[in-house]
């Protein structure tokens, strides 16, 4: 009997301690590069001393899927560095990205990072912002997309919608449907600098209906993308 | 009397914080280079997909067609407020009045140029 307790209690500290190794691994391994807590940066000194993204509104940004797989192979997002005038040099035709300078991310072993993403969606401190987005579910063909996005829009100045094409200074595009939450999408298009009020991502003002096709956009991308991969 | 001095004391000290504008060529720098390049001659690090290119702020002919006035609409407004291209992203999210007023002026010194006539 006191056996069967003693193993019972085990069993539960090896589940608690279990669950807090998210948290764990966070503070030891992420912390130094990334903010946990707190608020955006409010100053150019302050947003070009920090040295990764914020995580602190990672539960209101990220698809719990993707962050999973993502962790064990991180591949990159923001093709010139977390802040592309870092990695910046003057090249023959334009300027170029220091490809050499630019580091792997590390990744984490499944378990680990399975943890990791059930802590990071907790984190949560703009469901103010994420509350205010109503969308329908819906689709748009990839033509009809790409018109109101690079056309109309002017987005493609900074993000690529291929691996090989279009703009670079904003994080990939491709990808953004399976990895991000459609309500992020509208909101981050809606008010960039509600989110991040220093980033240099413009406020292009777009219409709600513009905002939904762009979203719908984003997700037929990531579709035909995942398609493509063997 | 203590408290109001140490008000006094912290007013001081918060006002230059509060109403401290970034100098025009560190806004240039994060917000413009990405399409105007490091040397401002049009030549950033996204124009290789882009359908118009961004204008060269060191091209004293062009810059000098346009009026300070202009150049601060575009800014503010972005390309569409000028009849020019989608591309040329609104600036007054993020940038003030003030902070805009300052990059006219900056640009005016990377083409060595007024309003008419180059310098
Ligand atoms: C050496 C600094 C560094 C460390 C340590 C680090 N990261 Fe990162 N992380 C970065 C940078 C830089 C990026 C941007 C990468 C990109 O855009 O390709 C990033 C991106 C991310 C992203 C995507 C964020 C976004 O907004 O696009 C997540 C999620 C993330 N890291 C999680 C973690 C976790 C979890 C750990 C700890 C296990 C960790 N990182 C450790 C530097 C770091
Ligand atoms: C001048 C460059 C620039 C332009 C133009 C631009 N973006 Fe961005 N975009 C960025 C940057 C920089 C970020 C990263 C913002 C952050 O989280 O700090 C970003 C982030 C995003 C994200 C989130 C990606 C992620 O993984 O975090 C989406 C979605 C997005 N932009 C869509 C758009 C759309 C739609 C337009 C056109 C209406 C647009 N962008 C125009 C620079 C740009
Ligand atoms: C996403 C790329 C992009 C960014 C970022 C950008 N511009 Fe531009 N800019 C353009 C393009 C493209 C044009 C050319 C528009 C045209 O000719 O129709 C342009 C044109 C201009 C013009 C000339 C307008 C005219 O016709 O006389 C000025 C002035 C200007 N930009 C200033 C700025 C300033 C200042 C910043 C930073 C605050 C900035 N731009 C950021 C793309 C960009």
């Amino acid at each position: 009997m006191r056996a069967l307790f003693r193993i019972l209690s085990l069993l539960s500290i090896g589940v608690l301690a279990h669950a807090a190794d998210g948290d764990a691994i966070l503070r030891a391994d992420c912390a130094q590069c990334h903010a946990l807590s707190g608020s955006a940066a409010g100053t150019l000194e302050a947003l070009r001393a920090r040295k990764a993204p914020d995580l602190f509104y990672a539960g209101n940004k990220f698809r719990r899927e993707w962050l999973g797989k993502w962790l064990q192979k991180p591949a990159r997002l923001r093709p010139t560095g977390f802040i592309y005038l870092d990695y910046l040099k003057k090249g023959e035709k334009a300027d170029i990205v220091d490809a050499a300078s630019l580091t792997p991310h590390p990744a984490l072993a499944s378990a680990e990072a399975n943890a990791v993403a059930d802590a990071l969606m907790k984190l949560r401190t703009h469901d103010d912002l994420i509350a205010k987005e109503k969308l329908e579910p819906g689709t748009i063909s990839r033509a009809m997309g790409e018109m109101v996005f690079d056309k109309f829009s002017g987005c493609l100045a900074c993000h690529l919608i291929e691996p090989e094409y279009g703009g670079v200074t904003g994080p990939e595009l491709y990808t953004a449907g399976a990895r991000l939450q459609a309500e992020y999408i509208a909101s981050l298009i809606r008010a960039p600098h509600a989110w991040q009020p220093k980033t240099w991502m413009p406020n292009k003002h777009l219409s709600d209906a513009n905002i939904v096709k762009i979203v719908r956009y984003l997700d037929t991308l990531a579709k035909e993308n995942a398609r493509a991969q063997p | 009397m203590r408290n109001l001095k140490y008000t006094l004391l912290a007013l001081l000290f918060a006002a230059p914080v509060t109403y401290a504008k970034t100098p025009a060529s560190d806004n240039y720098a994060l917000y413009c280079v990405q399409c105007h390049g490091l040397s401002g001659n049009g030549k950033g690090v996204n124009i290789r997909d882009m359908s118009v290119q961004p204008r060269d702020h060191t091209d004293a002919k062009a810059m000098a067609g346009r009026s300070d006035a202009e150049i601060f609409k575009v800014i503010k407004e972005g390309g569409l407020a000028i009849d020019k291209s989608v591309q040329m992203p609104p600036w007054g999210d993020v940038l003030s009045d003030a902070e805009i007023t300052d990059l006219v002026a900056y640009l005016r010194t990377l083409c060595q140029c007024v309003y008419g006539a180059s310098k």
